[in-house]
């Protein structure tokens, strides 16, 4: 397959121009889209190619959320652009007492095939309402999916994953990943949901990491190898549904884990899938299951405590060394 | 809008089946029957059946807790309907979802909804769809006096009055928000007059004469069929039962509920019916019967059918899991 250098943003951009060029029931709706392509350059182009099927919305959350359960219910496959995933607050009805539900409470007579896209996570000195990572909110609702990227390749084959899919899937995306670069295959390609990538093989300790936590993996490992400790990453990608058996092939041949996540660490993913490793895998552990995420309190401005707050390179060499008594 | 003596009739047949169906789960609520709770919109038909009247099987309607109404309205069928309150299998939504959950996607009821104006913003989405798709169906939203304090509402009527979508939102203003008067929890008095913030066309209706309701309607739905865009419709009516079955009631007196029993919108509408000679004394209770007769299968079939398994609660999460 041969590949070239792109954006995460390209990435995003290059899968909605093919699918809505495949399929006219797609559409996508928020705030401040039209006129630069999204606040992000996430839609460049699009507005252009596709005049009358981006559409931007009033300063309404709720309504734009509700939006996009009407219009999936009735024949279109809506692309929710929530500006940025703190917002998501503002729309929590729609997405977890509606979208989440109707099709379970109406006994399954209908489909919701809704891409609800969220700008996330910190590190801009943006402070504490532009700044959080809230999967685990939507992890805890069934009904949802939900899809943290890290990689341009990624971006692109999930993005089209969550269009098709005939669920409401929530899928984030690292704001200060936008401008990451990656190879990304120059052929058409589709990433399943529910699988993970084990990005980088090893031996010695399992990095179990998505969305920018993945970056902080990459550096922590080759740090690693200089102390001869021999790091797995595994890269989640979607955490409903969660591929456990990639995570546990892993761990069967390391015997230790670390997950990583930039989401505070109380009640975050981290702590459910802990959880599931000690309950499916403790025979195989030989140290107990780290975690590694910011400490609990909203993100701060000034960067001096930013940067303290939010998980770093450091904190992921210390939990692996500590995994691996060394 | 054909206002011919058959087109009457269907309609007092159909507000008189609102009016029994809600009796008899009533009675099946009272019996124990029924689990949950129920919200029975009995002095309401007026409303429900006079939008219902003017709408196509494939418009697009959602409904609230308060919703049997519009269901039967709107062309549900009766066994599904009853067989769902009593938590049957064969239930429209199969048992999960009860009195407050039911909706029926073939006939556009896009459901009823537990969340005091949750499908406001539903419908601005199914009318904004109806845009993109280029067709000419309509989309209602029925919802209360209190649910027009949300904050949903005004998003959702704003984005459908930028847009100019087909959509009516029918406000059944029926003075109570559970037990909060509406005289006290909205500012202005009447909520017709918030349409004009949105550049919309509001309109207060006597919601208890199913035939202003009609006209009233016709000409919304015109306006939304012409791509005119919304309206805002308040009909003023009054619900005869509780809340919630079992509701005491302290919140009014028997006195105002008396003013407006006077006021019932399918005694009205069957005096009218018989001064224009349409309606006899035994036709009328010919209707009832063969309404009767209806729902008496319904609750059989509901009776009749099995509970759902335990483990059934497992399916239907997701499309493709």
């Amino acid at each position: 397959m041969s590949e070239r250098i792109l954006t995460c943003s390209a990435a995003l951009a290059e899968a909605l121009h093919e699918e809505m060029r495949r399929d006219e029931s797609i559409f996508i709706l928020g705030e401040d889209l039209v006129a630069h392509g999204g606040v992000f350059g996430q839609f460049k182009g699009i507005p252009e190619a596709f005049p009358g099927r981006i559409i931007d919305s009033p300063i309404s959350e709720t309504g734009i959320a509700g939006c996009g359960v009407g219009a999936a219910m009735t024949g279109m496959r809506p692309f929710i652009d929530f500006h940025f995933s703190d917002f998501l607050t503002c729309g929590m009805d729609e997405l977890c007492n509606q979208a989440a539900k109707i099709r379970y409470m109406s006994g399954g007579q209908v489909k919701l095939p809704m891409v609800v896209w969220c700008p996330d996570g910190a590190g801009l000195r943006a402070a504490a309402q532009h700044s959080q990572s809230l999967e685990a909110w939507f992890v805890h609702t069934p009904g949802l999916k939900v899809v943290v990227p890290s990689e341009p390749a990624d971006v692109k084959g999930l993005i089209k994953a969550a269009i098709w899919d005939d669920n409401p899937v929530m899928f984030f995306q690292h704001k200060k990943l936008f401008a990451k670069e990656g190879p990304v295959p120059e052929e058409e390609y589709v990433i399943e949901l529910g699988r993970a990538a084990v990005k980088k093989e090893g031996r010695d300790v399992s990095l179990l990491c998505y969305g920018a936590a993945y970056y902080l993996c990459l550096e922590a490992a080759s740090t690693l190898r200089e102390d001869a400790i021999d790091a797995e990453i595994v890269d989640l990608r979607t955490l409903k549904p969660l591929d456990m058996d990639t995570v546990a092939r892993s761990i069967r041949k390391t015997h230790r884990a670390v997950i990583v996540h930039e989401a505070c660490l109380t009640g975050g993913f981290g702590a459910e899938l802990a959880a599931r490793i000690q309950d499916e895998l403790f025979d195989e552990l030989d140290a107990p299951v780290k975690r590694v995420g910011a400490k609990d309190v909203p993100i701060p401005f000034s960067p001096s405590m930013e940067d303290f707050v939010l998980p770093s390179v450091a904190d992921v060499l210390e939990a692996a060394r500590a995994v691996t008594y060394r | 809008m054909s206002s011919d003596k058959q087109t009457l009739l269907e309609i007092y047949r159909t507000m008189v089946t609102v009016r029994r169906f809600e009796t008899m789960a009533g009675e099946y609520f009272a019996a124990g029957q029924i689990p949950g709770f129920i919200h029975l919109s009995i002095g309401q038909e007026g409303s429900s059946v006079g939008v219902c009247s003017c709408l196509r099987k494939d418009d697009y309607v959602v409904t609230t807790h308060r919703g049997h109404g519009h269901m039967i309205a709107k062309g549900a069928d009766l066994k599904r309907m009853t067989a769902e309150l009593f938590g049957k299998k064969t239930g429209y939504c199969k048992g999960k979802g009860g009195s407050m959950h039911i909706a029926d996607f073939s006939i556009g009821i896009l459901g009823a909804n537990g969340v005091v104006a949750g499908g406001l913003p539903i419908i601005t989405g199914a009318g904004l769809s109806i845009k993109l798709r280029k067709t000419d169906q309509v989309a209602v939203a029925f919802f209360g006096d209190g649910a027009a304090n949300r904050g949903p509402v005004h998003e959702a009527m704003n984005m459908a009055a930028i847009w100019k979508l087909p959509v009516l939102f029918v406000c059944e203003n029926n003075q109570y928000a559970s037990t909060t008067p509406m005289h006290y929890a909205c500012s202005a008095g009447d909520l017709y007059t918030r349409a004009a913030a949105y550049d919309m066309p509001g309109e207060k209706i006597n919601g208890n004469d199913v035939l202003a309701v009609r006209e009233a309607t016709a000409s919304a739905v015109a306006r939304a069929r012409a791509g005119e865009g919304p309206t805002f419709l308040e009909n003023v009516t009054y619900r005869l039962k509780g809340h919630y079955e079992g509701d005491p009631q302290k919140y009014r007196t028997t006195e105002e509920i008396e003013i407006w029993r006077q006021k019932d919108p399918i005694e009205h509408f069957g005096r009218m019916l018989a001064q224009k000679k349409y309606l006899t004394k035994k036709h009328a209770a010919q209707i009832r019967e063969a309404v009767q007769a209806e729902l008496s299968e319904a609750l059989a079939f509901a009776q009749n059918s099995p509970f759902p398994e335990p483990g059934d609660a497992m399916a239907d999460l997701y499309s493709n899991p």
